[in-house]
């Protein structure tokens, strides 16, 4: 009975996979094989793929692929540099004054600047239903009933699609689309501060919709057309305009994001439909767009596909780079016809484990998206700083590291009376300031970044990391207060200069000289899965190198930024991810008037100095330069000198890719990376077969094993049976 | 040093309590003397009884807990305590404690499990696997001298357990000679064919081996990692032997949690029957109705955010963690008393035709007090069966729970806690398997046990009850 | 009969809705509106004007059970709890926190679910069942003795570890099934073959051992003595007598399962990356998506009484003597 029960299975197992070649763990259907396509994976499913909405990094890696903003960055050059996209250039701010009369750049007077962009002609949006015209070129499914849309799910049922040329219009309609009373932008709030005219606008639009939905139009579709915007307009068929308040020069960097990518009219219409909201078509779930790639399966639950768009226009792959990049084979595809790959397959991967192991077995072709748990994924594999493990050099696996632009810290909340820098009475904040310093000595970064993040980051001097202007590499860059050059390296001041510190905060090992009682900080940390206990130990750790009683207080996500927000938390760790590759970027972090607690700015530490704001307000605006340099260093001392922060680290950009796939260079600001990406099928195919073949002898010894244990069992069947056959 | 009594220290020994004063009921009444005669006499059941007691001596000396004095700083008094919670277990273990590595070392390795650049005194820089801080830091070249001393510290620690397993055989035999009035070599003959009452046999083969596993190990642990290090280097047995406790209040406090609601509600639904038998199955249904683990989703995270929201309720992340630990146990207890709550009402039922209940109440006696006096005492030896039964399912879930995130507090260590790290050190090249192994073995050593002292009580007690939990088990499987 | 089943239908309903209403409070106390929006919105630069607008958009800036403002009936009708939970009486779930139709999410995930779940119920179901009749026909030897204490030591082993250790084994040493994920039709077989088989052997130590003292009570009983009195063989007596009288005990075990199957597993459907409903319930717990958690609560709450109703059916059709009225 048991003997029976068992090969069942087995034999079930040998006829399934007698079909599928060599392999018998092949994620992928058979007739996959051999294919121009490329795996990856997703952790979570996108919330937002509405550019308009999208913020987060694993959106980007759908949108940007099918999203075309007028900029991008350039793939290869570091430092990170702005090319044009759909552009036919990089547009340069014109200046004007208040009476919107043209300025030289440097006038005082400048009150506006004008971006004039023009768009190349004759470039394709993907086939849409949208676009469909019927016999008479009127839109098709311009206006489809709810009954007709009964029993569709999603856009692939709609039989007809068609496509058109891009136009500024499109563009300008997603600025407006910014301010759309039923859509959030995050950016929204930011861009009304600039863009001309925009605040106002979102307001008419509110009363319009207001109007409408009184009119029993609740969710009828806006025709943002209707209303003119100042900020934004287009001036011909190819050309538009966005006049920004004041001087903005990162103003071109957002022009590279997707929020400012086109979105044709029809297809804002057509999802505009009554009944389409329901079945979730809305383009917030389908992208529409004029990239490499088009969205065209969306199983949030298991995969989701790009495939090449045949309307593409084939942009050239770049002829320059860095001067290593020729050596690294990056350039051997220089102006060849983008992409190179036919279909990207995204899988859901839940877990960062099997990800891993599939790409160990050859299933996906790169690792290293910059999400946590492929983070962790990476940190499973690779020793140290020297690059990849002995064992995954034989498989031909690779690692590539690229400067990030990234930084994590640690901050201290500058309302705290006892951390932070606001009390009333000075000698207060001088002990303060000691207790900072010699924390942010006894935080070890370098270890943390050994054994958290496998050596892929740099131990931060600031809050600028390398690559971006202001950066300073070598001793005039380093942090004095931490460091100490030696050997041509940073080192971190021994344990003993905090200690010392430490004392002379008024908190000799670890007690308030007065009272005697032990000196309690309390950290607030998102480190609350089963996995982050490590990392908690390593925070205690560091603290009892200072004899300080540390209490760590997990709270998830929500509660945490609330907290911050309240600025009740005392001590917590946190990152920020560049949206654009400027300094500003970073020491807007520190800006007083942008305090979290004060304003919901993006200075979470509410970090206050008005010599540091008013450094600040000069370098904002200023071209890259020395002069631009000798202010941020002078900020740099003040921060170094306040310790807001301990400035915890940059993490490296990392990628591991398998032999077989070329052309990859990490890249933190651009995420339309897909097109350059090139792989060898054939040898991927090869190696797959190589490194996955089949281990039989355990089914072997499973079938052995239940004939052993089933033959006691027949055997004392029988004599039963015999005994009472004779008794 | 202060003490520190957490919440579930109290219950445990409130537990402890109650359990020796079981005792001694027990002992006044032949009937139930009889009963725990029977579960005795199982020779699994000794063993299994002598394996849990261990467990439990560890899982006693980590709930007491106390917070230790600040030292004194340079000549300045400390008047302070410290924030970290120990317990006399971690006292005990503090040569384990404060042994970390600095990442992952193999079991009873000398040196670091990874490569890391290490500087020459002549400045270049190579690569290579360090020696540990304190594993194998007595040999002086590590290579040579690594099988000489392992084999030494083995026989030694061989050697003191045999040694101690003979004393406690011969006391143990003297013992047995001095109650049965014989002689000591006929006492050992008795007990070793088993020709005695219980299973004396089984207990003290089970003593000799638990002595020789603890033996090398205590032996070893003096100059290696046993079990090896973790990720942040801390020492894995350690870590296994704080797990402990976990387990063992989840599996017991759970229970004794849902007791009173059980107990009442059972009672009062079999005996009063009419609406208050309605209402009380119509709760009951309800709670079992949802889908268990929503149910403790919800609850863990409700008790999560009430915690997060008021840090000042607690002096210590212990007494925090503490905290989320017993509303573990309350939400467990709430979730799993339906099917005690069930069989008791059925119970009741029955006894409520008996004779001496209808005695009892053509006497009068108010209903209370006949639930009290003549019902309860008799559903006892249900409720008994069904707390060691429990007992081994509630420390599986603790695993499953805290893999999901949903259990206890990730700074509380746990068998499911290490479970879910040691998954993702299997995922690494080369494999890092020691904690999985020693989760794996602890948590299969203790709920065998269980299981086994579990059937032993269930046949004593009462036979006909058998396979009724597994009816429950057969609901939650993976 | 057809009013039984009736009947007990209406008992469900105040059923439902304590269930209803214990869900509700417990998942509003721990997740406001307000975090639910900003878990929706992202992470950069969300401001307390989005969070507004969010939840006027999705009707959470009502109050919660009472609404004071309101004449009437509409003072319980205008609340989130009313317009949130009365719907999912007629099985309308309305849309997830992410904008997603609950309902036909779970009609497509129900499938992976159920074709995970089944086979292992019925392989399951078949492989204890038969190793129980072994056992119980060698009851008293050493067979069945190293059979029990087998099934003891394989329920002392946790489920964690029968999935972490085979998902090791098989799929990352031996190469044999792939690692995690599903694919539809013929193709789902290489995928469930792992899962199904470690749920298989992950339940034989306890549901065997249930078996087979049931299948011992059973053969303790006079009609067995009876039976084999008369000279029938044993393993007539086993098949023909002790199975089908052991049916009822074990009908109350399975029977109340088999709805409950299409919730999927939570463990092995999120260790294989199943798409089925179990890791859309573990899914929607970490993202805190409550109208999620809330309609898989009340389908489970449904399938179980469904279930609860189809083992008192299931007795009058192994046991005619059993009627219900």
């Amino acid at each position: 009975m048991r003997a029976l029960s068992c090969p069942v299975p087995l034999l079930a197992l040998a006829i399934l996979l007698g079909g599928c070649g060599e392999v018998w763990n092949n994620p992928y259907p058979s007739q996959d094989g051999g294919g121009n396509i490329l795996y990856s994976a997703f952790t979570e499913r996108p919330k937002h793929l509405d550019p308009v909405q999208s913020y987060s990094e694993d959106e980007a890696e759908f949108n940007s692929q099918i999203y075309e903003p007028p900029l991008q960055y350039h793939y290869l050059k570091r430092p990170y540099e702005l090319a044009p996209l759909t552009a036919e250039a990089v547009p340069r701010p014109r200046y004007e004054d208040a009476a919107e009369r043209e300025v030289a750049a440097d006038s005082p007077k400048a009150a506006f600047s004008v971006y004039e962009i023009r768009i190349r002609p004759g470039i394709l949006y993907q086939p849409h239903p949208a676009f469909a015209r019927d016999g008479e070129g009127r839109p098709r499914y311009q206006d489809i009933s709810r009954e007709e849309l009964q029993g569709v799910h999603s856009l692939r049922e709609f039989p007809h699609s068609g496509t058109r040329e891009l136009t500024a219009e499109d563009y300008v309609y997603q600025i407006k689309r910014l301010a759309h009373p039923r859509l959030h932008s995050p950016v929204f709030g930011l861009m009304s501060e600039y863009i001309v005219g925009l605040k106002e606008f979102a307001g008419r639009l509110k009363q319009a919709d207001a109007a409408q939905a009184a009119a029993g139009g609740h969710s009828a579709w806006l025709d943002l057309t209707q209303f003119p915007l100042d900020g934004a307009q287009a001036i011909d068929r190819y050309t538009y305009r966005i006049r920004i308040k004041g001087r903005y020069p990162q103003f071109a960097y957002w022009l590279a994001m997707n929020f400012f990518a086109p979105v044709p009219i029809e297809v804002d219409r057509f999802f505009a439909q009554p009944g389409m909201i329901e079945k979730n078509l809305t383009l917030d779930w389908y992208p529409v767009g004029t990239g490499p790639y088009m969205l065209t399966e969306n199983n949030p639950n298991a995969r989701m596909v790009l495939e090449r768009n045949p309307n593409y226009r084939g942009e050239p792959y770049p002829a320059e780079g860095e001067p290593a990049d020729a050596g690294a084979g990056l350039l051997a595809d220089a102006g060849k016809r983008m992409p190179f790959v036919d279909k990207v397959v995204y899988s859901r991967e839940r877990e960062g484990i099997p990800y891993w192991n599939k790409f160990l077995q050859g299933y996906y072709d790169s690792s290293g998206i910059s999400s946590d748990s492929f983070d962790q994924a990476v940190r499973l594999s690779v020793e140290g700083e020297a690059g990849v493990s002995p064992e995954m050099a034989r498989k031909g696996i690779r690692l590539e590291t690229s400067i990030g632009t990234a930084t994590r810290y640690f901050a201290f909340n500058w309302l705290d009376p006892l951390v932070g820098g606001s009390q009333p009475d000075a000698a207060a904040r001088e002990r303060a300031k000691k207790l900072r310093q010699a924390i942010s000595i006894a935080l070890d970064w370098e270890e943390f970044i050994s054994i958290f993040a496998n050596g892929r980051g740099i131990s931060a001097q600031g809050p600028i990391p390398p690559g971006i202007f202001g950066f300073k590499a070598g001793e005039a860059g380093i942090n004095p207060v931490v460091y100490d050059w030696s050997n041509g390296a940073p080192r971190r001041k021994s344990i003993e200069v905090a200690r010392r510190l430490l004392a002379e905060a008024g908190y000799p090992d670890g007690r308030d000289a007065a009272s005697g009682l032990p000196l309690l900080l309390y950290l607030d940390t998102t480190d609350r899965g089963p996995g982050d206990k490590p990392r908690l130990d390593w925070y205690r750790k560091q603290f009892a190198k200072l004899s300080i009683q540390l209490e760590i207080r997990g709270t998830d996500y929500n509660r945490f930024q609330e907290k911050v927000r309240k600025g009740a938390a005392q001590m917590f760790a946190w990152g920020w991810n560049a949206d654009y590759p400027d300094p500003e970027n970073f020491l807007f972090l520190f800006h007083g008037p942008q305090s979290r607690a004060r304003t919901q700015g993006e200075n979470a530490a509410n970090y206050a100095n008005p010599e540091y704001d008013r450094l600040f307000h000069q370098v904002k605006h200023m071209e890259n330069g020395p002069a631009r340099q000798a202010l941020i260093d002078r900020m740099m001392g003040i921060l170094h000198e306040d310790a807001p922060w301990s400035f915890g680290f940059h993490p490296k950009d990392y990628g591991l890719l398998h032999g077989w796939v070329s052309n990859l260079k990490p890249n933190n600001m651009a995420r339309n990376g897909l097109k350059y990406r090139r792989i060898d099928a054939a040898l991927r195919e090869r190696r797959r077969a190589e490194w996955n073949r089949p281990v039989l002898w355990p089914l072997g010894i499973v079938a052995v094993l239940l004939v052993a244990s089933a033959a006691p069992a027949v055997w004392g069947w029988r004599q039963r049976e015999q005994s009472r056959g004779c008794g | 040093m202060m003490p520190v009594v957490l919440w579930t220290d109290a219950l445990v020994f409130l537990l402890l309590a109650a359990a020796v004063g079981a005792g001694f009921q027990v002992r006044r009444r032949a009937y139930l003397l009889a009963s725990w005669r029977r579960v005795g006499e199982s020779r699994a059941g000794m063993a299994a009884l002598l394996v849990l007691l261990a467990f439990a001596a560890i899982g006693l000396l980590d709930s007491l807990h106390y917070r230790p004095r600040l030292a004194d700083a340079n000549g300045r008094p400390a008047n302070g305590y410290s924030t970290e919670v120990r317990s006399a277990l971690d006292a005990l273990l503090r040569p384990l404690r404060n042994a970390a590595e600095k990442t992952y070392s193999a079991p009873l390795a000398t040196h670091l499990y990874a490569r890391e650049t290490v500087e020459q005194p002549d400045g270049t820089q190579v690569r290579l696997f360090p020696r540990l801080k304190h594993g194998g830091a007595h040999l002086r070249d590590a290579d040579a001298e690594w099988g000489g001393d392992v084999t030494w510290r083995v026989l030694r620690g061989l050697l003191i357990a045999v040694l101690a397993g003979l004393t406690f055989a011969f006391a143990a035999v003297h013992v047995a000679a001095r109650r049965w009035g014989v002689r000591r070599a006929q006492a050992w003959r008795n007990i070793r064919r088993g020709e005695t009452r219980l299973a004396w046999n089984a207990a003290l083969l089970t003593a000799g081996l638990l002595l020789l596993v603890a033996g090398p190990a205590v032996s070893l642990a003096g100059g290696y990692h046993v079990l090896g290090t973790d990720k942040v280097g801390q020492d894995v047995l350690y870590l296994t032997l704080k797990s402990i406790r976990t387990g063992l209040v989840i599996g017991t406090l759970t229970t004794l949690a849902m007791l009173p609601f059980a107990l009442a509600l059972g009672i009062a639904a079999g005996y009063l029957g009419g609406w208050v038998d309605d209402v009380i199955q119509y709760i009951y249904t309800t709670l079992n109705s949802i889908p268990g683990v929503l149910l403790i989703a919800a609850a863990v995270l409700m008790v999560q955010v009430a915690i997060d929201t008021r840090p000042d309720w607690f002096a210590t992340a212990a007494q925090r963690a503490d905290a989320r630990l017993l509303a573990l146990c309350l939400i467990l207890g709430v979730t799993s008393w339906t099917g005690l709550c069930r069989l008791l009402r059925a119970e009741t039922l029955k006894l409520r035709e008996l004779e001496y209940v209808q005695a009892a109440q053509a006497f009068g006696a108010p209903a209370a007090r006949i639930m009290g006096r003549h019902i309860l005492p008799n559903v006892m030896h249900i409720v008994l069966i069904a707390v060691v039964m429990d007992f081994s399912g509630l420390v599986l879930a603790e695993a499953v729970l805290s893999y999901i995130g949903i259990g206890v507090d990730p700074s509380t260590i746990s068998f499911g806690t290490m479970i879910n790290t040691a998954r993702l050190e299997l995922a690494r090249e080369p494999v890092v398997w020691w904690s999985l192994v020693a989760a794996f073995t602890f948590m299969f050593v203790l709920v065998l046990a269980a299981n086994l002292f579990a059937d032993a009580v269930r046949d004593a007690f009462d036979p006909r009850l058998a396979g009724r939990r597994n009816a429950a088990a057969v609901r939650e499987r993976p | 009969m057809l009013a039984y089943v009736i009947r007990r239908l209406l008992h469900a309903i105040p059923i439902l809705v304590g269930v209803n209403l214990l869900t509700f409070t417990l998942f509003f106390v721990v997740n406001t509106p307000d975090d639910m929006a900003r878990m929706q919105l992202g992470v950069k630069r969300v401001t307390p004007e989005a969070i507004e607008k969010w939840k006027a958009e999705r009707g959470y800036d009502k109050p919660l059970l009472f609404n004071g403002n309101a004449e009437g009936a509409a003072r319980l009708t205008r609340t989130i709890f009313f317009e949130k939970s009365a719907k999912l009486f007629v099985f309308d779930f309305g849309r997830a926190d992410d904008g997603r139709d609950i309902g036909h999410e779970i009609r497509t995930r129900m499938g992976p679910s159920l074709a995970i779940a089944l086979p292992t119920f019925l392989l399951g179901l078949f492989v204890t069942v038969s190793f129980a009749l072994l056992l119980a026909f060698f009851r008293a030897t050493y067979l069945d003795f190293w059979g029990v204490v087998l099934c003891v030591a394989m329920m002392s082993i946790s489920s964690l570890f029968y999935i972490i250790g085979g998902q090791y084994l098989v799929s990352k040493v031996w190469h044999l099934v792939p690692i995690s994920g599903y694919a539809g039709g013929l193709d789902a077989a290489r995928f469930l073959l792992l899962p199904v088989l470690i749920s298989v052997v992950a339940g034989i130590g306890s549901s065997t051992r249930w078996y087979r003292t049931i299948f011992l009570e059973e053969i303790g009983k006079d009609y067995v003595r009876t039976a084999r009195a008369k000279g029938l063989a044993e393993a007539a007596v086993l098949f023909r007598h002790v199975l089908r009288n052991a049916m009822i005990p074990i009908l109350t075990g399975v029977v109340v399962v088999i709805p409950l199957l299409f919730m999927g597993s939570l463990l092995v459907e999120s260790f294989f990356g199943i798409p089925g409903l179990g890791s859309y319930t573990i899914d929607a717990i970490n993202a805190q998506d409550f109208a999620v958690v809330r309609a898989m609560v009340f389908i489970g709450s449904v399938l179980y009484i469904v279930g609860l109703l189809l083992t008192d059916l299931s007795y009058t059709l192994v046991d005619p003597r059993v009627r219900l009225q």
